[in-house]
């Protein structure tokens, strides 16, 4: 990338601009390299967490698969994942349900308490896991809840709901409220309405709400410490235990898998992005 | 003042309110009550579910925290008959031999060892007291101990005729408790009564020094990493930070525990980073990195750093050029325009990122519990100890609770100067 600079621009202005780029590009690297090199020593042939002479060289007989058929041929792997995609996706259709019902009220103008709610709403974000989990053990075993499925995932949608809660009611902030009046005004049902012309305007920021809700649980494993039992393990729980007793390099295939699985999110989540603006964009235009 | 009371304000102060009937007044008062039920109603389902999993455990582990019930469980009658006990000397016959049949029948549901450890905290080294009397006491006959209880305790252990141990006993069978909260906060009852510093082990007001401390640093750390990178993709072309800006959310987006094994690999003894430094011969032997406070350190900062560019980047991204443009004319060198002009612009977002990276990183307990060995340990990880390991439940509640009041603390901040419905999610 060649740079212009304007003609005033001194030596010294010029100098600043590069070691500004300079550095920001070494920020960059720091916070991309974790994943660089997870993703190569993934296929190491041999099981160390660190490249080989042979990986250096490129040596074909340096890679293998063997970590990634580790994680078919291991019930306890396969046994997490089929958890941790359960417990993910119950979680996220109640967070989701919940959540966007709530936004859509918070986003009336006539909604009362709405600071306050809304700062309740989002606490679960802000308070740490580890208060959560070691209160939800002291109420879930009281009603049976811990170390059942019921318990997990309702404690994963209770985190999930802040991110829906932000994403749909940023979308509804967007959304031009004559849109629903002229719907009414057409003869349609409130409810119709609300189907028809509010439900495919804000759909963009219920799905990323819903993606936000299912990475948190897919992604959480202090609450599964505390509340599953060995039925529940998921992935992150196996990995913790993994990352505690013996490392094994499978935990590096596994974390490749899901690097892989959050850059289809990251694309999806970008995708949405830029359809929500375009719809917003249409909007100005009328 | 909020839309209802403006409104309400409204239809009371308008130039046509004289106009309007009451009945019109209340007409238009009971819509608006009507619109705000409505916006109630779609809220309440939500309330209601995070009321029983997310409000009610929270309160129920503050309660833990003053709770009590387990010696109180377990000895009933002698705690009630000890209430006659004046405190000074050595309680009744009748007494003792109530606690002998309490411990038999303790010894016989196998619950004795509860019962010591639950002692214990009060009155170190009773443990064993307790455990031997009670293996003593199992196969006496339930007729001598209501008669002679009071022999079979002095003669099982002396420590039975110290006054100590009757007092620890009562100390232990209060339901109530702020015992839990003295121990969290390094404190400790005199005999007088009268609270002091702990003379044995001060640990836990030095952990919360330290959980601060290191939160700070990880603070700090991000916000010099985050400023330079939030700056120049806010200048740069939008195409070339949009592309970049994949780069910033990809490890935000990527699980934790995936960047925690990545930091695993790189720092170990024969990890990357070693391995690399050797290969190069900058060290002749490999640093030892993992399971230090360092390695805690920059993992976190890591994983919080996205949290401190996204608001940072935000707020940069509506500064107007034209005002350094317009410093820099006026004869400013950039520096001083920098510091007296970007700078100052850009406070909003960086409150908002350092409050937020902060909050998250005092109560941050898995990159410590898995790359922080033992001098890497925050707050969090010692409330997990005394939940799974040591079974303190109490502790474990009390210090949790002491950690919640600072993180509300922290948040009612972020909500008055940021909102906390402005986190930033990419």
């Amino acid at each position: 990338m060649k740079q212009e600079f304007p003609g005033y621009y001194t030596f010294w202005h010029k100098l600043g601009a590069y070691s500004l780029k300079f550095s920001a590009w070494l920020v960059l690297f720091f916070l991309i390299m974790p994943i660089l090199v997870i993703l190569p020593l993934s296929f190491n042939v041999e099981p160390y967490f660190t490249f080989t002479p042979g990986m250096v060289r490129l040596d074909p007989d340096a890679y293998s698969l063997r970590w990634y058929e580790a994680i078919v041929e291991n019930d306890n792997w396969m046994l997490a994942i089929k958890n941790s995609f359960i417990v993910g996706i119950f979680a996220t259709i109640l967070a989701t349900f919940f959540g966007t019902l709530a936004a859509v009220g918070l986003s009336s103008q006539y909604m009362p308490y709405k600071r306050l709610i809304m700062a309740l709403l989002l606490s679960p974000m802000i308070v740490p896991l580890i208060i959560v989990a070691a209160g939800m053990f002291f109420f879930y075993t009281k009603f049976n809840l811990a170390g059942t499925y019921t318990g997990l995932i309702i404690a994963h949608a209770a985190l999930g709901i802040p991110f829906v809660i932000i994403t749909v009611t940023a979308t509804l902030s967007g959304f031009d409220r004559s849109l629903y009046f002229a719907g009414l005004s057409m003869g349609s049902s409130p409810l119709k309405t609300f189907r028809d012309v509010v439900v495919p305007l804000i759909r963009p920021g219920v799905i990323s709400g819903a993606m936000f809700a299912f990475v948190t649980s897919f992604d959480e494993v202090v609450l599964v410490l505390f509340l599953a039992g060995p039925g529940q393990r998921t992935i992150p729980r196996q990995m913790f235990s993994g990352l505690r007793e013996q490392i094994n390099p499978t935990i590096l295939a596994v974390a490749s898998l899901l690097i892989l699985i959050s850059i289809l999110f990251l694309l999806t989540l970008e995708y949405l992005r830029r359809r929500s603006e375009r719809l917003r964009g249409l909007e100005h235009i009328n | 003042m909020t839309p209802l009371t403006q409104i309400n304000a409204e239809i009371t102060t308008h130039p046509a309110g004289d106009l309007l009937t009451s009945e019109e007044v209340s007409l238009a008062r009971r819509e608006l009550r009507r619109k705000k039920l409505i916006a109630l109603a779609l809220v309440i389902p939500l309330l209601i579910f995070l009321f029983f999993t997310f409000v009610a455990p929270i309160g129920t582990m503050l309660y833990r925290s003053v709770y009590n019930p387990t010696v109180a469980e377990l000895i009933p009658q002698t705690l009630s008959s000890l209430e006659s006990w004046d405190g000074q000397g050595m309680p009744d016959k009748a007494v003792m031999s109530q606690m002998a049949a309490d411990m038999k029948r303790l010894a016989n549901l196998r619950k004795s060892g509860k019962l010591a450890e639950s002692i214990n905290r009060y009155l170190p080294g009773t443990s064993s007291v307790i455990k031997s009397t009670a293996r003593k006491l199992r196969r006496k006959d339930d007729q001598k101990i209501i008669s002679q209880g009071a022999e079979f305790l002095l003669a099982a252990n002396d420590k039975w005729s110290q006054p100590e141990i009757w007092q620890a006993l009562i100390k232990a069978g209060k339901v109530y408790t702020d015992g839990y909260f003295l121990t969290a906060l390094d404190l400790e009852r005199n005999d007088a009564g009268d609270i002091q510093q702990r003379t044995s082990t001060q640990i836990y007001i030095k952990l919360y020094a330290k959980t601060l401390r290191m939160a700070l640093i990880i603070t700090f750390m991000c916000l010099l990493l985050g400023y330079p990178l939030a700056y120049y993709l806010a200048n740069a072309p939008s195409k070339t930070a949009n592309m970049l800006m994949i780069l910033v959310l990809l490890p935000f987006w990527t699980s934790l525990l995936v960047r925690t094994t990545a930091w695993i690999a790189m720092l170990q003894t024969n990890g990357v980073i070693n391995s690399l430094l050797t290969s190069l011969h900058v060290i002749s032997s490999p640093l030892e990195m993992l399971y230090t406070e360092f390695s805690t350190i920059i993992a976190m900062t890591h994983i919080l750093l996205p949290f401190m560019i996204l608001p940072l980047y935000s707020v940069m991204k509506g500064i107007d050029p034209s005002l350094m443009r317009a410093a820099m004319s006026m004869g400013a060198k950039p520096p001083s325009a920098f510091i007296s002009v970007y700078f100052p612009n850009t406070l909003p977002g960086l409150s908002a990122g350092a409050l937020l990276v902060f909050i998250i990183s005092v109560g941050y307990y898995i990159t410590p519990a898995l790359v922080g060995g033992t001098d890497g340990q925050m707050i969090s990880n010692i409330i997990a100890f005394h939940m799974q390991q040591s079974n303190n439940w109490g502790l474990a509640a009390a210090l949790g609770s002491l950690l919640l009041v600072l993180i509300l603390t922290l948040y009612w901040v972020y909500d008055r100067f940021v909102g906390a419905s402005n986190i930033k999610l990419g």
